[in-house]
């Protein structure tokens, strides 16, 4: 397991010193960033509760949840923006985005609510590498603009 | 005789499959609508559902489930969406704007037409909430690779100070340079090619 770390912080560093392309103050998690927030939102992290305001940083595995008078907007790193109406709940599954290549993987769960979406540059670069699912569809976004809604049935 | 009734008894419990899949109530509704592109390019949405998939592509097609197996196509308009999705499309985030700089040759200092430029991307930066801001600097072919990762480095640089200068908070400029790596014209090597001498600052 050591060695293994060791290896790939090796490669990490040969990589950097071969592209010589460090970005500079990047974090690891961050996938991005709140930037319209209204009403009540919080985002779920790992159990806890995490509050939102414009600014607040998103990482893989957020969950994005709004209130009956919420909505929320997120710019994510390859440029994608998604927003979120009412009483909507979006989970953050996966995103990994090369920013030279553009080539990533963009994964999201519309569990309920309403979302708008604009996809960006991993959609771009690989049709098939960004996916909402919801509870009963799975979309392949191949671009750019849409609007996707999930309610409950009552029984 | 002992096979014919496992094959009844396999029947009964098949047919009694399908019925439970046809009664089924719908336990979710669900729409998608693909909307034409703020570029005037629309662009595609595959839709998959219970096995069977369904192709948008054209603006406001509208794909729905509501019963249980089948997706239902059908076309939708701007006003229908305005009024079913206000409240997610009205908090949706400023698109990312990109601006291109450009440089002297084998300097960071910008042509006089880009140090004009510059001014302009300080009310884009304004206009986005929690702006953050990459710049990313390239150069031409004339020099060795590493000198232009440096020059390039330089570059992007020389435009953090200066929209730190304008007021732009320094943490939320990120700078890389890719030296000769990503010409937007391609040359053989030491062609002097002003147009790949630049910066790209993309606010977000």
């Amino acid at each position: 397991m050591h060695s293994r770390t060791l290896v790939v912080v090796a490669f990490a560093v040969v990589v950097l010193a071969l592209t010589g392309t460090a970005p500079s103050g990047a974090a690891v998690v961050d996938v991005g960033q709140i930037k319209v927030s209204k009403g009540t939102v919080h985002i779920e992290r790992a159990k806890q509760r995490v509050p939102v305001t414009v600014g607040t940083v998103v990482q893989e595995g957020d969950v994005l949840i709004t209130g009956a008078d919420g909505s929320a907007g997120i710019t994510f790193k390859d440029d994608s923006l998604l927003s979120v109406g009412p009483d909507s709940v979006l989970a953050i599954d996966r995103f990994a985005f090369d920013s030279t290549t553009h080539a990533g993987a963009f994964e999201t769960s519309l569990r309920q609510g309403t979302m708008a979406a604009v996809s960006g540059k991993i959609a771009k670069a690989s049709p098939d590498a960004m996916r909402v699912r919801t509870p009963a569809t799975i979309l392949g976004v191949r671009g750019t603009e849409f609007v996707v809604r999930s309610s409950r049935v009552a029984p | 005789m002992r096979r014919g009734w496992l094959g009844l008894a396999l029947l009964l419990v098949a047919a009694g499959c399908a019925q439970t899949v046809r009664v089924a109530p719908p336990t979710h509704d669900e729409e998608v609508v693909l909307l034409p592109g703020s570029d005037g390019k629309t662009g595609a949405l595959v839709v998959t559902h219970a096995g069977q998939q369904q192709t948008l592509d054209s603006a406001y097609a509208t794909a729905r489930v509501k019963d249980p197996g089948e997706i239902a196509r059908s076309q939708s308009d701007a006003t229908a969406v305005r009024e079913a999705f206000a409240p997610a499309l009205s908090a949706q985030p400023p698109r990312p704007v990109t601006f291109v700089l450009y440089f002297l040759g084998d300097s960071d200092n910008f042509t006089p037409e880009s140090t004009v430029e510059l001014q302009k991307i300080f009310p884009e930066i304004a206009n986005h909430p929690a702006p953050e801001i990459v710049v990313v600097g390239h150069t031409d072919r004339v020099g060795t690779i590493v000198y232009n990762d440096a020059l390039s480095l330089r570059r992007a640089e020389r435009v953090r100070n200066d929209l730190v200068q304008l007021g732009i908070q320094r943490d939320r400029i990120t700078i890389a340079g890719r030296g000769e790596r990503e010409p937007i014209v391609a040359t053989e090597d030491e062609v002097v090619e002003p147009r790949n001498r630049r910066v790209e600052i993309t606010v977000r």
